[in-house]
């Protein structure tokens, strides 16, 4: 394979087991060098499970996980001087201030205390937290916690961040200023493997995404092949008066031919287009004006591609349905 | 650069001064990643001087409270006593305090510090040892509380200044093998409540079924027999024969030796736990 460069991560069948709970079970991935990979799942899907093996804080129970070329287990050493993690928890040391925290991991990394300490402001800088350098990171606001954490991952540029929800538990002002941060980082060439339970966050940021629901892979590839997997758009009304519902649940029926969702919304009607004789726009049209003779009064229509919400819904309660069938 | 956490935007040009692609400093080596690992304790000290309550008040409070409690009983007057039991009572305190180098490391795991720790690419024991070079320091100091105390109340060694520092010197090797039992225990138990637990259950007899305060020669016969064994009360007896000016050299070596096989032990034991963790 001379002259290839090997992905930044690639699995082959891997498994972790915490007593009888196969957390991860049989996970295939790969990651090439260069993007961002969503790992996008509910809690407790087993997203962290696997990003703590590929940052050889876990041994596997099973399979294969080689991170640019070096297997997880056995050159352990060699992965960790490539990668860099930020976890679901602050990982830095909260009693400390931001500038102790840096200049500390910058001297574990091998910089001697001038440039320890440069590089340290220079990171502060770059993350808005040079008024915060010298407070101590429990004294932090979590987008600040958060940007400090990232700045640890950082000191030495990694060829591959793991980011473990990065942004849960964040505003929405700070959430943004973390996905600035990851793109500017991405831009210069981390590959970045991003967990995470929001979808528009995936969205955002992902090249690819792998769905993954109890300890498996149920879904892979771009968003956009995964939107469309589910249909070709998906049609939501929001009627006047919720008397209507009934009548316009049937309208909707006959015309989109697909199941009809009632929201918990009373006046809110969503049905997938399947686009499949004239396309999804052409099929939508046609339902708005049949409401219309009705006499159904509507307030909002919109026709969109799904969500990845809808998306995520969709695949996860087919997976449900195969394990209990 | 003057930017408010609300205000803050990413810029590319702040951080292409930050992000380079060059390759990463060599590593350090062992030495110097642990003392940098003893650094990070120091600092926090630093920032939280509030526990070193553990390393005076209560060795000033174990000293006073059981000198005028036992020694007009057990030696006819508390400055008697006091010659005997200093050297006992700073071990005990010492030794005790070992304890909160599990509690410590158990918190750290609990808040992801380690997380981080673990993935560096340094020799893989360094954040540990530097944890305990760290600890190290608050049993000195510890040690040298009690020794101030007892100057005080009376406690004249005849090793003189040499004495004292060499006990406190043996003491302080000891505590930091022991101090491997207590990294195990902060990495195989769940809440650093039940560190705390197990550290009093084995402390308590530890410490109390030996020659600390009463000479043995007073205790029944199955009990004699587990305060011999006990490495509390060789590493006692070593220290009275240091600060008396007359080193007892088999205790001494008994003691160095129970130190190594600690460490070999627990270190051991600790690291195999810290890497499967």
């Amino acid at each position: 394979m001379a002259g290839m460069n090997p992905p930044a991560i690639e699995t082959t069948g891997l498994v972790k087991t915490f007593g009888d709970n196969r957390a991860v079970d049989g996970v295939d991935l790969t990651v090439p060098a260069g993007t961002v990979y969503g790992l996008l799942g509910p809690n407790g899907a087993g997203k962290t499970t696997v990003v703590r093996m590929l940052a050889t804080l876990l041994r596997p129970d099973g399979g294969t996980a080689r991170v640019f070329g070096h297997d997880v287990v056995r050159e352990a050493d060699a992965v960790r001087s490539r990668v860099s993690l930020t976890g679901q928890y602050a990982s830095v040391d909260e009693d400390l201030t931001g500038t102790e925290n840096l200049v500390l991991l910058g001297r574990l990394l091998g910089h001697g205390k001038r440039a320890a300490r440069d590089r340290s402001a220079q990171l502060l800088a770059a993350f808005g937290l040079t008024e915060a350098a010298d407070r101590q990171v429990k004294k932090y606001s979590g987008g600040m916690r958060r940007r400090i954490d990232i700045a640890a991952s950082i000191l030495n540029t990694p060829d591959l961040l793991f980011l473990d929800e990065p942004t849960t538990g964040l505003d929405p002002r700070s959430r943004n200023q973390v996905w600035d941060i990851i793109r500017i980082v991405v831009a210069n060439g981390t590959t970045v493997l991003l967990t995470t339970q929001y979808l528009d966050e995936a969205d955002q940021l992902a090249g690819r995404i792998a769905v993954i629901d109890h300890g498996r892979v149920i879904a892979e590839g771009t968003p956009g092949e995964l939107k469309s997997s589910i249909g070709a758009g998906t049609v939501h009304v929001r009627l006047r008066d919720a008397a209507q519902r009934p009548a316009a649940e049937r309208v909707l029926a006959e015309e989109l031919g697909t199941a009809v969702q009632l929201e918990a919304d009373p006046v809110a009607l969503t049905a997938r287009a399947d686009g499949s004789s004239q396309g999804a726009a052409a099929q939508a049209s046609r339902a708005l004006a049949r409401l219309a003779d009705a006499g159904i009064v509507v307030d909002d229509f919109s026709l969109g591609q799904p969500s990845l919400d809808e998306v995520f819904l969709a695949l996860t309660s087919s997976t449900t349905q195969a394990v209990s069938a | 650069m003057t930017t408010t956490s609300s205000t803050y935007t990413p810029s590319t040009d702040t951080f292409s001064a930050v992000l380079s692609r060059n390759a990463a400093p060599s590593r350090p080596g062992a030495l110097a990643a642990s003392l940098t690992f003893g650094w990070r304790a120091v600092l926090k000290i630093k920032h939280v001087p509030e526990q070193l309550f553990d390393v005076t008040a209560f060795p000033i409070i174990m000293t006073l409270m059981f000198t005028y409690l036992f020694g007009g009983a057990l030696a006819g007057s508390t400055s008697e006593y006091l010659q005997f039991f200093l050297p006992g009572i700073m071990v005990t305190s010492v030794v005790m305090i070992t304890m909160y180098t599990g509690v410590g490391l158990n918190t750290d795991i609990e808040k992801g510090v380690f997380d981080r720790f673990r993935t560096l690419p340094v020799w893989r024991p360094a954040a540990l040892v530097g944890m305990i070079f760290g600890d190290v320091l608050r049993y000195i100091l510890a040690a040298t509380t009690i020794m101030v105390v007892g100057l005080i109340l009376g406690f004249r060694p005849d090793g003189g200044v040499m004495g004292v520092i060499g006990g406190i010197a043996l003491l302080v090797v000891f505590s930091f093998a022991f101090s491997w039992i207590w990294t195990m225990f902060g990495l195989l138990l769940r809440s650093e409540k039940s560190v705390m637990g197990v550290s009093m259950l084995v402390l308590f007899p530890l410490t109390f079924l030996s020659n600390v305060f009463v000479e043995p020669s007073t205790m029944p016969g199955w009990l004699q027999a587990f305060v011999k064994v006990n490495p509390i009360t060789h590493l006692v007896s070593a220290i009275r024969s240091i600060m008396a000016g007359d080193p007892d050299m088999p205790e001494i070596m008994w003691t160095l030796l129970a130190s190594a096989v600690l460490v070999i032990v627990f270190g051991a034991v600790t690291m195999r736990l810290y890497n499967r963790k």
